[in-house]
């Protein structure tokens, strides 16, 4: 039983991480940009929700649709200010931009008032009830973590599989060039690329926030999530998804079943360990490139 | 200058120092720097002595991503390791003389064991993987406690050169100067040997000097060991600067910084290794300098210096990604031809995105 409860309560963190790391591969896909901002967007969006509902007394469900739409519109902004002129250069400096860009939003947030140095609690209609199943207890947070989780990836499936944009999305990252050839608008879809992630990342930081509190350096988690994608094959979104809840169950039995100090380093050791036997992820494709 | 330019024979690309213009010029700056701790107070020497530590590590940074085009994001792990190694051994009673080699020694050999599985990984998983391991390697000496002290943090005794004790800053600055003019020394001769032409090789493309017979695994792993040797050395000089260690100074932050370093200074140039360190150690003197004049509401912030750091980041990415080097070479190139030098000359080259992965 202690097992099980383990295993859920580290799939729901799980699923953060498969939220983050989904917001690294849209636009990886899409610009072959490794984002390195993406949690610091989601911290971002967690601030984001603790003003609309806590600082401006919005329902909840309004509040986290302001949030989300908040961040949305930072990633447009950021993409049009910092990374349209980036674009045509080489990856490297790309990623330099946003690790850049991740300093500076961890450092404006303390700067703007009411948000502060302090951590914050964001208040939630569902904090402290639990679902008992059987024997097995769930607080709720975890249940809405999941649930959001499922319903945000088959929505995003649906997108990318059934609507004009999303597959225009999916031809501009398989060939930029030709994709353009053929009358795709790269440069819109990669604003609205951005956004979307955004967007995403606001999500996980918002359900994130019950069990963490919201603070500055709630972004790092992002770091832990490259593992995530990078166990998926960082090209694949299934592959984000299990990478994450891998790693989030991983982790969570490792803190419960071993000695103190592996929790952490966990999603490390197994990424360091998965890379050497699959040096392309899981779900990678291993093509070997034209000169 | 211009005459310099015009090749006519293979020798002068492998010369080290071009003309004797040049080798008067070096004399003169390392004579200037030689003779700084006379000419500065203590606390800015103590700054140009992070400078000097700064560029070690960094050239080792510099060895990996501008030279072989490996990204390292686990420079902060081979500066714990070369910390903690020193540390360690210094404690124990064995003199700096051997400390010091075998800081860079045990370093270069966490290089190889994370060359060897990174051999099949390039660009984002090799990052991810350098980066892992840096976690790790964090994780490992807080709590290996009977050697590192763990969180308490390990206090360094005062550095000994053959018998004679490096207690004041002065010397401890012309200690870490003379050890950068080796390490620089050591890695321009390095990028002149078939070594470093193989690096360059790779670094300009891995499938070309493959097939050119360039062995991958070989001068991959070198690059690593080299490249680890180096911050390994760098680690055990900043553990004797900073007098007390413990495992929380040697975080992603710093990683981070090792990264800016080698790109503000400029990818690919040894002066860059320098420019660079001196921006990452003079940005906050300059910054708290700034303080004062600017208005109190802004000046009280604390995450200001961290802000200014993550602009002029971007700033030098968007605006100049030579570095400071580049940009010091193309207002040179501007000057010695003067009328002539157009916009367009210095404009930088776009390209369609080519994927990694197609």
């Amino acid at each position: 039983m202690i097992f099980l409860q383990q295993v859920v309560s580290g799939a729901a963190i799980g699923c953060i991480y498969a939220m983050v790391a989904l917001g690294f591969i849209l636009i990886y896909k899409a610009t072959e940009t490794i984002n390195f901002a993406q949690g610091d967007l989601m911290m971002v969006g967690a601030y984001f929700g603790f003003t609309a509902v806590d600082l401006w007394g919005l329902p909840y469900w309004q509040g986290v649709i302001v949030a989300v739409a908040g961040t949305a519109v930072l990633g447009v902004v950021i993409e049009r200010v910092l990374m349209r002129p980036m674009i045509g250069l080489p990856a490297f400096a790309i990623v330099m931009v946003t690790l850049g860009l991740g300093y500076l939003l961890r450092s404006l947030v303390t700067m703007v008032p009411g948000w502060g140095t302090d951590s914050h609690k964001l208040t939630t209609p569902y904090t402290g009830q639990v679902l008992r199943l059987g024997d097995l207890v769930v607080s709720q947070e975890h249940v809405v973590i999941i649930a959001v989780t499922v319903v945000l990836i088959a929505g995003l499936y649906l997108f990318f599989r059934g609507t004009r944009t999303g597959i225009a999305m999916q031809a501009a990252s398989q060939n930029q060039m030709a994709a353009g050839y053929m009358g795709i608008p790269i440069r819109r879809l990669s604003t609205l690329i951005w956004a979307m992630s955004a967007a995403v990342a606001a999500i996980a930081g918002i359900l994130l926030a019950p069990l963490t509190f919201v603070h500055a350096q709630v972004g790092l988690i992002g770091i832990k999530a490259f593992p995530a994608a990078v166990l998926g094959g960082f090209g694949s979104m299934p592959g984000a998804i299990v990478g994450g809840l891998i790693l989030g169950i991983c982790e969570s039995l490792a803190g419960f079943y071993l000695p103190e100090g592996f929790k952490d380093v966990t999603a490390y050791i197994l990424l360091l360990a998965a890379l050497v036997f699959w040096p392309q992820g899981l779900f990678g494709q291993s093509v070997r490139k034209k000169v | 200058m211009a005459s310099n330019d015009l090749r006519i024979d293979h020798g002068q690309d492998l010369v080290l120092v071009p003309g004797r213009a040049a080798a008067l010029r070096w004399l003169l700056i390392g004579a200037l720097f030689v003779a700084l701790p006379w000419l500065i107070d203590e606390y800015f020497l103590s700054q140009f002595t992070f400078i000097c530590i700064y560029a070690i590590a960094g050239l080792g940074m510099m060895v990996l991503l501008g030279y072989t085009g490996l990204v390292s994001f686990g420079q902060a792990a081979f500066l714990a390791i070369g910390a903690y190694t020193a540390g360690a051994l210094e404690t124990a009673g064995v003199p700096f003389v051997v400390a010091l080699p075998a800081a860079g020694l045990v370093a270069a050999g966490a290089g190889v064991m994370i060359g060897l599985p990174a051999l099949r990984m390039t660009g984002l998983f090799l990052a991810i993987a350098t980066l892992s391991f840096a976690f790790i390697v964090e994780e490992v000496i807080t709590r290996w406690t009977s050697v590192t002290r763990g969180s308490l943090g390990l206090i360094m005794p005062d550095a000994t050169l053959f018998g004679w004790a490096i207690d004041s800053e002065r010397k401890f600055y012309l200690l870490c100067l003379g050890i950068l003019v080796l390490c620089l020394l050591g890695v321009a001769n390095l990028l002149r040997s078939p070594i470093g032409r193989a690096f360059i090789a790779i670094r300009d493309s891995r499938i070309a000097a493959q097939s050119m017979g360039v062995n991958l695994a070989i001068y991959q792993t070198l690059s690593f060991a080299i490249g680890a040797a180096l911050t390994g050395f760098a680690g055990a000089l900043l553990a004797h600067k900073l007098t007390f260690i413990t495992p929380e100074q040697f975080g992603i932050n710093v990683s981070i910084e090792m990264l800016t370093l080698v790109v503000v200074g400029g990818l690919g140039s040894l002066h860059g290794v320098v420019f660079g360190a001196a921006f990452i150690i003079l940005l906050p003197q300059v910054i708290a300098g700034l303080r004062g004049l600017l208005p109190d509401a802004i000046a009280n912030q604390t995450g200001i210096e961290t802000a200014a750091f993550g602009i002029i980041l971007i700033l030098f990415i968007i605006v100049e990604p030579g570095g400071i080097y580049g940009r010091w070479q193309s207002l040179r190139r501007y000057w010695s031809e003067f009328p002539f030098c157009k916009a367009g000359s210095f404009k930088r080259q776009r390209s369609f995105l080519k994927s990694e992965r197609w």
